[in-house]
């Protein structure tokens, strides 16, 4: 197990090494960022060789890559073009986007397990098809729109929420967010769930249970769910990665000052040490989620050994 | 039945959650705690907030509250009127004197002396600074020494300015500029206390001012709370109790709060609302002129478009596009079709001239196709008019633009849009001279003055002169006026000079656009100044 863990953070390296030199290789494409900080017109050449020389855009790209790196061991991310440090920007950004990702999550493993075994055990009947299609409709329509919509409805008709939520962005005010950023993810859980649950229900080690008299709740909980939890996890975890980099529509929509937001504005004002520390960030986030996963199994499923 | 209670005890508990985030949000009404503090939509600013460096409107929301100049434009009518200045004189238009009024300010106790300005002057003429206003000061005698075109600064200050005592200073220009005075009300020339130079980084932080407000918290990227300063000095004291400045990811969202009630001033209502906004606020939605202009710029540096006869082909391009159909449909009456190459804010006393443009800026089919073919037809066939599609809904009026000449034409492959992604790209581009049709020009004002919508833009070798349009006859006439010591001789001349821009059709005028606000129940007197940014002094609450 030890060794196991260790080989695969060792196999995170050049995946880090490669995900950044490729974000910082596409951020570089898109051509000199300095010349649109003066708006619409053109900015004096001192003050453009003053700033390009700052923030080290004068030298060629591989030396631009290397110094940032070098930078990036010491723990400096450099400067976005507003002044703020990188890692200024990140510690307001991430415990944001971390709350939000987390009550997604919640939304994610209660609602959506929940509604899965309750679907899987009652296929076939009214409860099982309405899941079902429900689960449809929020697949099939885009995430802004359920995000707009509810906030039109919630915020702006029947005054529950805030539409817009504040700076602080506290727990109950993601709520509603939250919702609407895992509702996609949400009922491919539901789905998984389901099937999953439908097809081990038939299972013989089930039927088993059955004949040794257990309570149903046992049944479910210890010998159902746990089997048919494996694919569920393996979809979660790779979520966590996906929610908190991919948040930018829901983050939009809502006013959270999170990663996604942050994202944006650093695309939109190529600040590329903006979105080459952010994203390295998120790189990380993912490798890390996909390692917790794979440990996951073993608890889940005694037959999965690591070695 | 076991496994749905589950589901039901998780669907309860998403109700009492919902239920309790309901408790939080309703009710307060007007989205700041505080009596008489009205919330205003706002931006992260794109620079550090120092007034040299502050060249977009987020930023100069803040200026335009915590800082004083020499001048302010009244923001009814535009005029430069004396703020700090007691007077500025002058008797051959280059060496002014500038006297100081007594009991001024700023808001730390700090007096506001001759030296304020001249450092904060200095310090944003250096180089070294790089501060992005610089070139503002460039007219002062001994700039070129503290900020060369390349290289390093030979020089800490700009020997224009001296310091005579704690009232006056006195200000050598390089050259003629009489209306230079009446450039002191943008940002750029406030004056800086002490702080800004010992401790920067405070500064920064909570930066402090001479203005009708104090930042009472700054929380860089999200909010600003600015509350009245009772001891102002000035007239123009705050009517409202402070401004709590709030950063929306999204003016959509902006807007969307607005509506609930949580918002009360929303400046720059969003396009896809403007259909709904009179609907959603009543009246309170404002549609005033700024001092902002759009045109299409040709690349002068491209043979193509720079040979004898091309005025014709781009005055026949002026006349093929519809600007009242565009600017009616598209921008819902938020712009203005254009008829000068300035802006109504100026007034006709400043220099603004409805229809100096006369028949080359309206719609006319059969005349554009007569005079394009005249002229040797459009380079190559087909000309690609270049645009930024991330922001503003360029996209939308450059088809439209594209649509009306093809049509007027009767060619359907006359005109195509041509998008860049970013607007740092498109500005690159912009720079580098490598568009080879013509492009989207914005220009909005720094000083509302005739001389800003024509220097900057059409002498040669000026600074936003993106097409390289030059034109011995045009900068002739600008010197003269700017020597003109008589402001009404001085702007006619400068509408002689715009006369040549018409006949040689430089830059196709397209249409004026205007700032445009929503606000709440509870706020009243709500304008926008010509630089469409709102008048927070005098916002009445409650």
């Amino acid at each position: 197990m030890g060794r196991y863990v260790i080989r695969r953070l060792l196999q995170m390296i050049p995946v880090f090494f490669g995900a950044t030199l490729l974000i910082f290789l596409m951020v570089n494409v898109m051509g000199d960022p300095v010349s649109g900080l003066c708006g619409d017109r053109t900015c004096d050449p001192a003050t453009t060789a003053q700033l390009k020389a700052d923030f080290g855009l004068d030298k060629p790209v591989w030396q631009q890559y290397l110094t940032y790196m070098g930078n990036l061991f010491t723990g400096d991310f450099g400067k976005a073009f507003n002044g703020q440090q990188v890692t200024e920007l990140m510690g307001t950004a991430f415990p944001v986007t971390a709350r939000l990702t987390l009550v997604a999550i919640v939304f994610e493993i209660v609602l959506g397990i929940s509604l899965g075994v309750l679907t899987g055990l009652r296929r076939g009947r009214p409860v099982d098809s309405g899941v079902l299609i429900l689960t449809l409709v929020v697949i099939s329509v885009p995430t802004f729109v359920t995000g707009l919509l509810l906030q039109l409805l919630l915020g702006v008709k029947w005054g529950l929420i805030k539409p817009a939520v504040s700076p602080a962005a506290t727990v109950d005010e993601l709520l509603v967010p939250g919702l609407v950023l895992a509702s996609v993810s949400l009922a491919y859980v539901t789905r998984l769930t389901r099937t999953s649950v439908a097809e081990n229900a038939r299972a013989d080690y089930v039927r088993t249970a059955v004949a040794k008299g257990l309570p149903r709740r046992r049944i479910i909980t210890r010998h159902l769910l746990r089997n048919s939890l494996i694919p569920v996890v393996t979809f979660i975890g790779t979520d966590i990665g996906a929610l908190m980099g991919g948040a930018i529509v829901t983050e939009r929509i809502f006013n959270i000052h999170g990663v996604g937001y942050q994202l944006y504005q650093g695309i939109v004002r190529q600040s590329s040490q903006t979105v080459v520390g952010f994203v390295t960030v998120l790189v990380l986030v993912f490798l890390v989620a996909n390692l917790i996963v794979d440990l996951l199994y073993a608890v889940l499923d005694p037959r999965i050994r690591y070695a | 039945m076991r496994g749905a209670r589950h589901a039901k005890w998780a669907a309860v508990a998403t109700a009492v959650a919902l239920a309790a985030t309901a408790c939080g949000g309703g009710g307060s009404g007007g989205g700041s705690g505080d009596a008489g503090v009205l919330s205003a939509s706002w931006g992260d600013p794109q620079n550090p907030l120092e007034p040299a460096n502050t060249n977009e409107v987020q930023g100069g929301k803040v200026l335009e509250m915590i800082f004083r100049g020499l001048k302010r434009y009244n923001p009814k009518t535009g005029a430069a009127e004396d703020m700090l200045a007691e007077k500025i004189d002058t008797t051959d238009s280059q060496n002014f004197t500038v006297t100081l009024k007594d009991g001024w300010t700023f808001s730390n106790g700090e007096k506001v002396t001759a030296k304020s300005f001249v450092d904060a002057w200095n310090y944003g003429a250096h180089v070294k600074n790089k501060q992005k206003n610089a070139p503002f000061f460039a007219y002062i005698e001994g700039y070129d020494k503290v900020h060369p075109e390349e290289g390093q600064a030979t020089a800490d200050t700009m020997s224009g300015l001296v310091v005579k005592d704690d009232k006056t200073f006195t200000v050598k220009l390089t050259q003629k500029f009489s209306t230079w005075p009446e450039t002191l009300g943008y940002a750029a020339f406030a004056p800086l206390p002490k702080v800004f130079f010992d401790d920067h980084d405070a500064f920064l932080k909570t930066p402090v001012g001479n203005g009708p407000y104090t930042v009472k918290s700054y929380d860089k990227g999200s909010a600003m709370s600015l509350r009245k300063w009772a001891d102002y000095p000035g007239d123009d004291k705050a009517q409202n109790e402070g401004v709590d400045l709030k950063v929306y990811t999204d003016y959509g969202t902006a807007y969307t709060d607005l509506t609930a009630g949580n918002l009360d001033l929303l400046d720059d209502v969003p396009a896809a609302q403007l259909k709904n906004v009179k609907n959603d606020v009543g009246g309170r939605y404002l549609n005033t002129p700024a001092g902002i202009i759009q045109t299409l710029a040709f690349p002068f540096y491209d043979a193509d478009w720079n040979k004898p006869g091309s005025e014709k082909v781009r005055k026949g391009l002026s006349m093929a596009i519809n600007r009242d159909l565009i600017t009616d449909t598209i921008f819902e009456k938020t712009r203005t079709p254009a008829t000068d190459w300035t802006s109504p804010v100026l007034g006709e006393a400043g220099g603004y001239q409805a229809g100096l443009c006369g028949a080359a800026c309206k719609y006319n089919a059969a005349e554009a196709k007569k005079l394009v073919a005249e002229g040797g037809g459009i380079p190559g066939g087909q000309m690609k008019i270049s645009y930024n599609a991330d922001t503003g809904s360029h996209k939308e009026w450059v088809e439209a633009v594209c649509n009306s000449i093809n049509k007027a034409l009767g060619d359907n492959k006359a005109c195509v849009g041509n998008p860049v992604g970013t607007f740092a790209d498109y500005r690159n581009q912009v720079t580098q001279q490598k568009l080879d049709g013509p492009f989207r020009a914005g220009w909005q004002m720094d000083y509302p003055l005739i001389q800003n919508f024509l220097e900057p833009l059409y002498a040669t070798g000026a600074s936003s002169n993106d097409g390289k349009w030059s034109n011995k006859e045009f900068d002739r006439l600008l010197k003269e006026a700017n020597a003109e010591p008589d402001t009404t001789k001085a702007t006619a001349k400068f509408q002689e000079a715009e006369k040549v821009v018409a006949e040689e059709m430089a830059a196709i005028p397209l249409w004026y656009q205007n700032g445009s606000a929503a606000y709440s129940e509870r706020t009243s007197n709500v304008a926008l100044n010509p630089f469409s940014i709102p008048v927070y002094n005098e916002v009445k609450v409650g």
